[in-house]
């Protein structure tokens, strides 16, 4: 495929490999902050192709993951409602909520419908006039030129059952607040490629000087990986820090000027809350006063759900090792898969679900947890 | 107030397994499926037979070797790019019995109907079906027919069975695989699933070389088995890796054989529509439904024996090897990336959801 296979030459990865272990003179710990850097890095199992002197941190750039677990139950909430139709990315169905999952709600009869873009919601809203249809407008600054464009336009249309449940999350604010973060440990960030091509890299410059650190602007086929990865520690053992654009064939210093002011006309910076983080402040959207009718919070009044992850969840210790299952107080009380109250207890997969399936005083390394 | 945020102990959220109500995963051939039918289905029917839980069952009847199977088809559209429903019925049908070594003989079918259903869309359905049953070379010789309220079906769904025989030393099953094997694919992978994607969502995809559009795969495999079969009667695996792709398929073979299998992505052959429209979507072309490709799990000695028996026949003309059967990682499919890497490729939890970013 042109613009993909140029990208992916085994070859050539294996030169800008071979750059990077040459160069790394000790241990450097960096962090992707795209999920879809994420996802690259391990499809293509280049975390087991770097040499020991790098680390890569996941970065919290997974939209779904990051979504507000009160945002989903309001979704799921707004979903069962027999008035609406319910329009969401395929992804975001399985995203569990404090009790269901879009999937689950569905099954119970709600209209829930995958869609490939929000342009497709409006059109679902045109031919079921007598329907609400609600996009679950999620996502970066990379999907939110095309739901702000939804918006705009229902409101040119004069759209009356069209309406959009918004949880936009922003990338620098939560860079900043890693690298205030007093455990922070990453000492430079690949940025998301794509959320640039969008906003430009300008944001970045105040915060390489500020705190100090490399940041380079990083695409998401191998050989980009590789080459954000590769700029980076020549930064650091260069002892600089500055900001490079290694996607220079997708993202300019300025970004998408047309699509920032369709941002800028539809959404406005507000504090937002990260699933499993925290609320970073000015780090998410909301729809302007202008747009205030499009807001499905509102208009189906589930603004005042506020669900809280449960204060007794101690599952971020328990992954970190800290911990083990059965030393959690709510483990097996309070906590069983039936009501789980972490994500470690949830999958099957998780080392909580297996301390309570394969007995409570085993250790984890006789589990052989994966 | 950054302080008191939480990067140290992120993680994603997972999802939820514990369902109570049949979601549409349940059907998706991932581990959902696998485990209605590991805890509801098996333990409620528990026999020897059932319990090898292969594409058809297989069992001794007055000394003859028989296979059986059933199938249910409930694709929407009824008609796609290079098929409908009653063909695809007969060819999946034909395919399950096949990946046991069987010659297929008989097939059923019972048609659940909507009120409504145009009788010329039935016809042609029906005609297709013939069509498919003779290039088989099976007969349909009982059948069913019901007719449900207007809004409570697709048109058409089509339930079948499948009987056919299995020939004297032919001895095939999921159990079967053996490090040192290697594993071919007769051809390109994820083209039905792709096909239907295209034209069910309106996405319309085409093929760069002529602009037609995305053709769905499906055709009968007995033939071409029966070719392999007798390049080699010692093949150990079949398994036509229809939803849930190649990756489904093979983490039940690594499985139910407890081996390990690792394939090399570069040779596994793709579609260049299909692989763009994964792209687009991020969707991975392993985990996408396949109708008329199989897998095979031979013996190293057999390899090029049954390569080349595959090639001579039109529906192998691009089979090709892609991985092998390893000792190591017992139960578990593994990926030798473009890159050199590797990853665990797991089964799906439902199907394959396409990807916000």
């Amino acid at each position: 495929m042109k613009y993909l296979d140029e990208f992916r030459d085994p070859a050539l990865a294996e030169k800008l490999l071979q750059e990077i272990r040459q160069t790394a003179t000790r241990k450097w710990v960096m962090m992707e902050v795209c999920g879809g850097q994420t996802h690259s890095i391990i499809r293509n199992g280049i975390d087991q192709l770097l040499p020991d002197t790098i680390e890569l941190i996941h970065g919290p750039g997974c939209p779904v993951c990051v979504t507000p677990l009160e945002v989903i139950d309001q979704a799921l909430a707004i979903a069962t409602r027999p008035e609406v139709i319910f329009c969401s990315f395929g992804d975001m169905l399985r995203v569990p909520g404090s009790e269901k999952d879009l999937f689950r709600v569905k099954s119970e009869g709600a209209d829930v419908r995958i869609v490939y873009s929000p342009l497709d919601a409006l059109k679902i809203a045109r031919e079921n006039p007598d329907r609400e249809v609600v996009f679950f407008g999620i996502g970066f600054e990379t999907t939110a030129p095309a739901n702000g464009m939804a918006v705009f336009q229902a409101l040119q249309q004069g759209l009356k059952n069209f309406s959009m449940l918004v949880s936009h999350a922003l990338v620098p604010p939560a860079i900043e607040a890693i690298l205030q973060s007093p455990t922070n440990r990453v000492q430079a960030f690949l940025a998301a490629g794509h959320v640039c091509s969008v906003m430009g890299y300008w944001q970045y410059i105040p915060l390489a000087e500020k705190y100090r650190v490399p940041i380079v602007v990083t695409g998401f086929e191998p050989l980009d990986i590789l080459e954000g990865i590769r700029r980076a520690v020549q930064q650091l053992e260069a002892g600089r820090h500055d900001v490079e654009n290694a996607y220079p064939r997708a993202v300019q210093l300025k970004g998408n000027q047309p699509a920032q002011k369709m941002l800028a006309e539809v959404f406005a910076v507000r504090d937002m809350k990260w699933r499993g983080i925290g609320v970073i402040p000015q780090s998410g959207w909301e729809l302007r006063e202008t747009y205030r009718d499009f807001d499905a919070a509102a208009r189906f009044r589930v603004g005042d759900i506020h669900t809280q992850e449960s204060p007794l969840c101690r599952s971020g210790e328990v992954l970190q090792g800290l911990i083990k299952p059965n030393e959690c107080a709510a483990f097996g009380k309070e906590c069983s898969p039936q009501t789980p109250l972490g994500a470690t207890m949830v999958s099957s997969e998780g080392a909580c679900a297996a301390y309570f399936q394969y007995g409570r005083f085993l250790t984890l390394d006789k589990i052989q947890v994966q | 107030m950054t302080n008191t945020l939480n990067f140290e102990n992120w993680t994603c959220p997972l999802p939820l397994r514990d369902q109570p109500n049949i979601i549409l995963g349940h059907g998706g051939g991932g581990k959902l499926s696998s485990d209605l039918v590991k805890h509801l289905f098996l333990p409620a029917f528990r026999n020897e037979v059932l319990e090898s839980l292969g594409d058809a069952a297989v069992f001794t009847l007055n000394g003859a070797r028989v296979a059986m199977s059933t199938d249910s088809f409930v694709v929407r559209p009824l008609f796609f790019p290079g098929g409908n429903i009653g063909d695809l019925a007969v060819n999946g049908t034909v395919n399950d019995l096949s990946m046991s070594g069987a010659r297929p003989v008989y097939i059923s079918a019972g048609f659940i109907l909507e009120e409504g259903l145009p009788l010329e869309m039935l016809g042609y359905i029906v005609s297709s079906m013939a069509a498919a049953a003779k290039i088989a070379g099976v007969q349909l010789i009982t059948g069913d027919t019901k007719v449900v309220d207007k809004g409570h079906g697709d048109g058409v769904y089509i339930n079948t069975t499948g009987l056919g025989l299995i020939p004297k030393g032919v001895d095939i099953g999921p159990k079967k695989a053996q490090p040192g094997d290697v594993v071919l694919v007769s051809g390109t992978i994820g083209d039905h699933g792709m096909a239907i994607m295209s034209v069910r969502e309106g996405l319309g995809f085409e093929t760069a070389d002529n602009n037609t559009p995305l053709q769905s795969d499906t055709a009968a495999l007995n033939g071409l088995v029966t070719d392999m079969l007798a390049a080699c009667p010692n093949i150990h695996v079949l398994r036509d890796p229809t939803r849930g792709g190649v990756a489904s398929s093979l983490n039940e073979i690594a499985h139910s054989s407890q081996v390990g299998i690792l394939l090399e992505e570069s040779k596994i052959p793709v579609n260049p529509a299909v692989r763009s429209a994964c792209e687009l979507l991020g969707m991975d072309p392993i985990f996408v439904a396949n109708e008329g490709k199989l897998l095979a799990i031979v013996p190293p000695g057999c390899e090029e024996a049954v390569l080349s028996a595959m090639h001579r026949h039109p529906l192998g003309a691009r089979a090709t090897t892609i991985g092998q059967v390893i000792s190591q990682h017992p139960g578990l499919l593994l990926v030798r990336t473009g890159l050199g890497g590797t990853r665990v490729v797991a089964m799906q939890i439902g199907e394959q959801l396409p990807r916000i970013c």
